[in-house]
């Protein structure tokens, strides 16, 4: 059998099916391996922020990246449209994060001065807001909101019809979506890789990484690392409601479709089949504390998941020196970077070498040097 | 649609449809009430806008959403009419605030 | 919260107060255990004894023997000592007993030892052309209708589908003085040939007597077709009329109600939203709880019984719910089981009372094409989505329900699934050429019925709780 294909992606979700989309439109053989129904999934539980604010404290370079990722967003959702029909309902007009009280606009505050000090002349911009300055662009603010950051790059966009399109995209272009094959192992022989799983081998000239945490399990097949330091969070999503909220909020956004998405927890424990309603019940009252007026409106659904998180919260993009051709993509926000994933690192996986300029501060060999301080690559 | 029996010998309870007197029997839901009361009270969807009215009648199906005394977004083949309850038809979203 | 529950714990809790909940909680208090019955409905009785305390129909021909017979254990129940909470919505239940209730606008944890879940059957979604129109309605919610307020059908109406209880309506909406033009019976005629080795044991059940006088007294009011293959409903914006196919024969005839019904299934949600393990029932073509002795499931602590479990009957659910609390009884109290009917004699009954049940399901298996919908047709009627949707989902990469989820939100609006999560099984295991095992279900998660966002806000709060949600 000869090689099968250019690129064998191993990941469907959003990252894996943003950078197999980026492979395919440059024409690209490539096939995707994804396990099937039951599996964590980040990309069916993310909140869908397209987020710059407050990312990249400890890490200039992650900055850049997300500021880059946002502003090429909507040329993703316009590709997409294009070429699929589908509309991701992609809104970049700017984002809050609010605060409940004095103390916790205090320690806000401090975040954003730390931002901007390490940023310097930061090529975007997050500043502090007060409440009335909140209460001006959105209507039924409660009285306990102090204010909070706001930043005109932050946005959000529908990731499930995001997901579907990218998917829509891959048929379209050609792209092997092959679910159902968990990769147990990979091995390099006669230039080529060799993927195993439960249905048979795939070959492939180069292999892409992008499994979300298990990433950690697959990156030494291939000479590289990806350590992982997963986190679990909530979320409950309410019926559909007229709508009420011109701008996203770091924890409370509305969809497209009306539903008011209210989030989130990070918890150690990693089982997201149990739901821990006290937990829920915090972000309920945190929510209604933001805007009285949600307090009548019923919550429909809630779900946990596992957040793709590298151990430091930054991307890890790397190729191997030991088997060239075998590349590692991961990080937590697959939705914000979805369009640096399918222009930029396809661009590169395509060309055959990752480009130090743009991503070579998110080495792993980062994690190879002393511990570092613990930064905030999730806000 | 619906006609009451003539053995329904139950007490009236007079219910507020879209502003309009309707009399309904005690321990009447008020989706009974209101497919017996010979009105319109087609409900629109949230997503398309498309018309509906209740299917299941026992709290499975969420096609006989209304709005009951101000609250939107009630499964009305749930809840027992009440002398003087206002009831409006849903048309299309929750408003923010019912 | 008015009426909430006055206990924090109790030995048993009861979800359900059809006649599988009514004979469990009454049996546990009996035994002198604490017993907290929660029910979703103003009164007891559930679904097939709905209405049974309020009812105006008080001639007791008028809904029949079957009906009333649900009375003894209503009588058994208020003499039990067992606390019932009515219009209680049961939104979380968990492996460690916790169920999270809301009544009257609030709500509560509970614990209890021992969880008996009698949430019982709804009716099998029956997605055909047009069902999304006002005027098409389950035959169970015409029923109900009849039952709890004693309305009957006065406008054209075609009742379609096959099963016991279509043919129980009829006659009561006969009898009552109400309309039926039509009968169209979607039974497969080469259903009798499966279902014929059972004949023997059907006819020696009660249902075998009761369902021939039922159909002889519907037949001699009511044209009935038989042998239907195809139905649609159709309309501007509401039933105007219903066109059915017999072999290559086609007929519309004009309606503005249409009353469907092709058999019940169990009611899953809270079961599997409690983390109870389901397996695909290749016969009663549902979700089936995977049951141990006396309706034990794979949750220690968690009982299903009644309909629940598998679809039997209201005689056998009001059995297993006698057994299930037979079970708590001897794990909790077992002193008192020396005063209560033996378990082995209540199984010989269950024996007795599911005897024609293979019969039934066999012969009222429903048909391929009214289960597994046609392109065009509404499959999840939360979302509006069709079957076209999914296949073209399946053709991208959809594997199961889950990532269907994602794909076209299929499940993810209030009714989560229950009125479409069959058929989105049953359609990914077609066009995957996979068996329903295989493609697997819904993951659910509670709450399993929505709760108003300041229900959830007012739960208890832990320290842990707090931290794991705010931070800087």
């Amino acid at each position: 059998m000869s090689k099968d294909y250019d690129v064998a992606v191993i990941g469907g979700g959003l990252l894996g099916s943003a950078i197999a989309w980026g492979l395919g439109r440059l024409g690209q053989r490539t096939a995707v391996l994804d396990e099937g129904d039951v599996t964590k999934r980040a990309s069916r539980a993310n909140f869908a922020l397209v987020w710059v604010q407050s990312k990249g404290l400890g890490m200039p370079a992650y900055t850049g990246w997300t500021v880059r990722g946002a502003r090429s967003w909507a040329n993703l959702a316009t590709a997409l449209r294009a070429q699929t029909g589908v509309d991701v309902a992609l809104q970049q007009n700017g984002g809050f994060h609010l605060t409940l009280g004095e103390d916790e606009y205090g320690r806000r505050a401090d975040l954003v001065t730390r931002m901007h000090n390490q940023t310097g002349a930061a090529d975007y911009r997050m500043e502090m807001v007060s409440a009335s300055e909140a209460g001006r662009v959105l209507p039924g603010l409660g009285p306990e909101v102090s204010g909070g950051s706001f930043c005109p790059l932050d946005g959000h966009v529908n990731s499930l019809r995001t997901y579907r399109a990218l998917h829509a995209g891959l048929k379209a272009f050609g792209v092997d979506y092959l679910p159902e094959r968990p990769v147990s192992g990979i091995t390099r022989e006669g230039g080529e890789f060799r993927l195993a799983t439960p249905s048979g081998e795939v070959r492939a000239a180069k292999v892409v990484l992008a499994a979300g945490n298990a990433n950690q399990t697959l990156a030494p097949m291939v000479g590289l690392s990806a350590p992982m330091g997963p986190t679990r969070g909530q979320i409950v999503v309410t019926e559909r409601t007229e709508p009420f909220l011109p701008h996203p909020l770091s924890t409370l956004r509305q969809t497209d479709e009306g539903t008011v998405m209210i989030g989130d927890s990070k918890e150690d424990v990693l089982d997201d089949r149990s739901m821990r309603q006290g937990i829920n019940a915090v972000m309920a009252d945190r929510a209604q504390r933001t805007f009285p007026h949600l307090a009548r409106l019923n919550v429909v659904r809630s779900w946990s998941g596992i957040r793709v998180m590298p151990r430091d919260g930054f991307p890890i993009y790397d190729q191997s020196d030991a088997h060239p051709g075998a590349f590692v993509a991961c990080c937590h926000s697959g939705v914000t970077l979805a369009a640096n994933h399918a222009f930029e690192i396809a661009r590169m996986i395509a060309a055959g070498s990752l480009e130090p300029d743009l991503v070579g501060a998110f080495s792993a060999k980062r994690f190879e040097a002393t511990e570092r301080r613990a930064g905030s690559g999730y806000y | 649609m619906f006609k009451r029996s003539v053995h329904d010998t139950r007490p009236i309870v007079r219910i507020l449809v879209e502003g309009a007197p309707v009399e309904a029997r005690a321990g009447d839901t008020v989706s009974a009430a209101l497919l017996a009361s010979g009105r319109d009270v087609r409900r629109l969807t949230a997503v398309s806008g498309a018309p509906r009215l209740p299917y299941c009648m026992m709290g499975v199906c969420f096609d006989c959403l209304v709005t009951i005394d101000g609250v939107g977004n009630r499964q009305g083949c749930l809840v027992p009419v009440a002398d003087g309850m206002r009831i409006e038809i849903q048309k299309g979203k929750r408003e923010i605030g019912r | 919260m008015n009426n909430a529950p006055k206990r924090d714990a109790y030995d048993v809790a009861v979800i359900g107060a059809g006649p599988a909940g009514l004979a469990a909680a009454a049996t546990a208090a009996k035994a002198g255990l604490t017993v907290l019955l929660l029910d979703e409905n103003a009164g007891p009785g559930g679904q097939v004894w709905r209405a049974i305390t309020s009812t105006p129909l008080a001639d007791r021909t008028q809904l029949g023997q079957d009906f009333w017979s649900g009375e003894d254990l209503v009588r058994d129940l208020r003499e039990s000592g067992a606390e019932v909470i009515h219009r209680a919505t049961v939104w979380s239940l968990d492996a460690a007993l916790e169920i999270g209730v809301s009544v009257g606008g609030g709500s509560a944890f509970v614990s209890a030892r021992r969880v008996i879940l009698a949430t019982g059957a709804l009716e099998r979604p029956f997605p055909i052309p047009g069902w999304t129109l006002p005027g098409v309605m389950t035959a169970g919610a015409a029923q109900t209708l009849l039952k709890s307020s004693g309305l009957v059908p006065d406008e054209p109406t075609v009742i379609a589908g096959q099963g016991p209880l279509l043919w129980l309506l009829s006659a009561q909406i006969l009898r009552l003085g109400g309309r039926i033009d039509r009968i169209l019976d979607t039974t497969e005629r080469k259903n009798i040939l499966g279902a014929l080795p059972h004949a023997p044991a059907f006819a020696t059940s009660p249902y075998f007597r009761k369902g021939l006088a039922l159909m002889r007294e519907v037949r001699a009011k009511v044209k009935v077709v038989s042998g239907v293959t195809a139905l649609e409903a159709r309309g501007e914006g509401t039933l105007s009329s219903v066109t059915y196919r017999v072999g290559a024969r086609e007929e519309t005839l004009p309606a503005s109600l249409l009353l469907l019904h092709q058999g019940v299934v169990p009611n899953v949600n809270l079961a599997m939203a409690a983390g109870v393990a389901h397996a695909w029932d290749e016969v009663q073509l549902a979700w089936l709880p995977v049951l141990g002795k006396d309706g034990a499931t794979s949750v220690e602590g968690i009982a299903v019984a009644g309909d629940g479990a598998g679809i039997g009957g209201a005689e056998a659910a009001a059995l297993r719910g006698r057994l299930a609390a037979l079970a708590a009884i001897e794990a909790l109290a077992p002193a008192a089981l020396a005063t209560l009917p033996s378990v082995a004699g209540v199984r010989a009954a269950l024996v007795r009372a599911e005897r024609g049940r293979p019969f039934l399901d066999l012969l009222f298996r429903p048909s391929r094409p009214f289960r597994i919908p046609a392109d065009d047709t509404t499959v999840c009627r939360c979302e509006e989505i069709t079957a076209r949707d999914i296949r073209e989902a399946v053709a991208i990469g959809a594997t199961g329900p889950n990532q269907l989820k994602a794909y076209r939100r299929t499940g993810m609006g209030p009714c989560q699934g229950r009125l479409c999560g069959l058929t989105v099984t049953e359609l990914m295991a077609e066009a995957r050429g996979k068996t329903p095992q295989e493609i697997g279900y819904y993951r659910l998660r509670a709450p399993v019925k929505p709760i108003a966002l300041a229900e959830l806000a007012a739960l208890p709060k832990s320290k842990a709780d707090t931290e794991a949600v705010v931070r800087g």
